[in-house]
């Protein structure tokens, strides 16, 4: 099972993520913005970061990076795609999910452990999860208000489509605060906390984000 | 060489914290009578040749792809004489500043003072 983690200039957690996809099984594969060529992976993880120092906007060129006119086509076919934080951001410029990101409500970034509710368990990342558990990973970013028209919100909640959600007090000021979503085939997941920060007890605030990498690899096991 | 002028704003439903960091920011240093500011960005373009209908239904492909997020934004796309919005559509309390009319011709504001004080006189056409 390999699975691709992309580095762009200005990725922050691939390493992390690489050893995530590890600790959880996996071989991973790094991948590199400029190539189009994702090296025969089974699944695609879009790390954290400030990818071309948030340019324009977060995810705005790296969009147009040649491996997302790859990650684009394959995710459109069914591979499993994670994007975390920057990555999250990516997806949504990319259009490969709704709605976007923006500047967090209180104007401050926000590092700390965050309480998330896991709302969808049938999506090729969360698979491994209990509907409705509650757990615990770290949230960083400056930009991780999650906005959508009404519409698109309703569609996303009427369709299951939220994957997690914040509990507690809300964070950064995402709409209904949604803290991810997934497309409509539950391949794509964006998610604004960090998994691959919590994958161990040594560090970060536990292994509660382990789930997220052992799902990918339940899921293309499935097929 | 002819300046195409690219302005983009977030819709006006969209949260905009920095603007209301500006805005917080001014009554701390004396200056009253603000009700709100909003901040967006301002791309130059400077284009090879004329300005022609085709290039800037380019630049305004440009625009929407590239310079703004749809999703989250609004673009007007101007140069010294005409003006094309984009997917807009502007609530009428939205006074534009004048100097994106004006492009073309001069004005980096700064050098004719505060650059916003004569908008209304100049209202870009939105179609």
């Amino acid at each position: 099972m390999r699975i691709g983690v992309v580095t762009f200039p200005g990725s922050l957690d691939d390493v992390d993520a690489c050893r995530a996809v590890t600790f959880a099984g996996a071989e991973p594969v790094a991948l590199w913005h400029g190539d189009e060529d994702l090296r025969g992976v089974d699944a695609v993880v879009l790390p954290g970061g400030f990818s071309y120092g948030d340019y324009l906007r977060c995810g705005a060129i790296s969009r147009f990076s040649p491996v997302m006119s790859a990650v684009v086509e394959v995710a459109r076919e069914g591979m499993p795609v994670l994007g975390i934080c920057n990555g999250f951001q990516i997806l949504c410029e990319s259009h490969l999910l709704p709605g976007a990101l923006i500047r967090n409500d209180h104007r401050k970034f926000v590092c700390r452990d965050q309480r998330l509710r896991i709302e969808n368990t049938r999506t090729a990342w969360t698979n491994r999860y209990d509907e409705g558990s509650e757990v615990s990973m770290v949230l960083k970013n400056g930009e991780g208000g999650y906005v959508a028209d009404e519409p698109t919100l309703d569609m996303l909640e009427g369709e299951g489509r939220v994957v997690a959600r914040y509990v507690g007090e809300n964070p950064n000021g995402s709409l209904r605060a949604i803290a991810g979503i997934t497309n409509e085939r539950g391949n794509v997941v964006g998610l604004m906390p960090h998994p691959e920060h919590a994958i161990e007890d040594l560090c970060g605030p536990g292994t509660d984000g382990l789930a997220f990498f052992t799902s990918a690899i339940e899921a293309l096991t499935d097929v | 060489m002819a300046r195409v002028v690219v302005d983009v704003m977030l819709k006006p439903e969209i949260l905009d914290p920095q603007g209301k960091a500006v805005h917080g920011a001014l009554p701390r240093l004396g200056f009253d009578g603000v009700a709100d500011v909003r901040q967006g960005k301002r791309f130059e373009l400077e284009v090879e040749g004329e300005v022609t209908e085709e290039r800037l239904a380019e630049i305004h492909r440009i625009a929407e792809t590239l310079l703004s997020n749809p999703v989250i934004e609004d673009f007007v796309v101007s140069t010294g004489s005409t003006t094309r919005a984009g997917s807009t559509t502007r609530a009428g309390s939205t006074t534009r500043a004048g100097s994106t009319t004006r492009a073309g011709s001069t004005t980096r504001a700064g050098s004719t003072g505060a650059g916003t004080t004569d908008a209304g006189s100049t209202t870009p056409e939105v179609p």
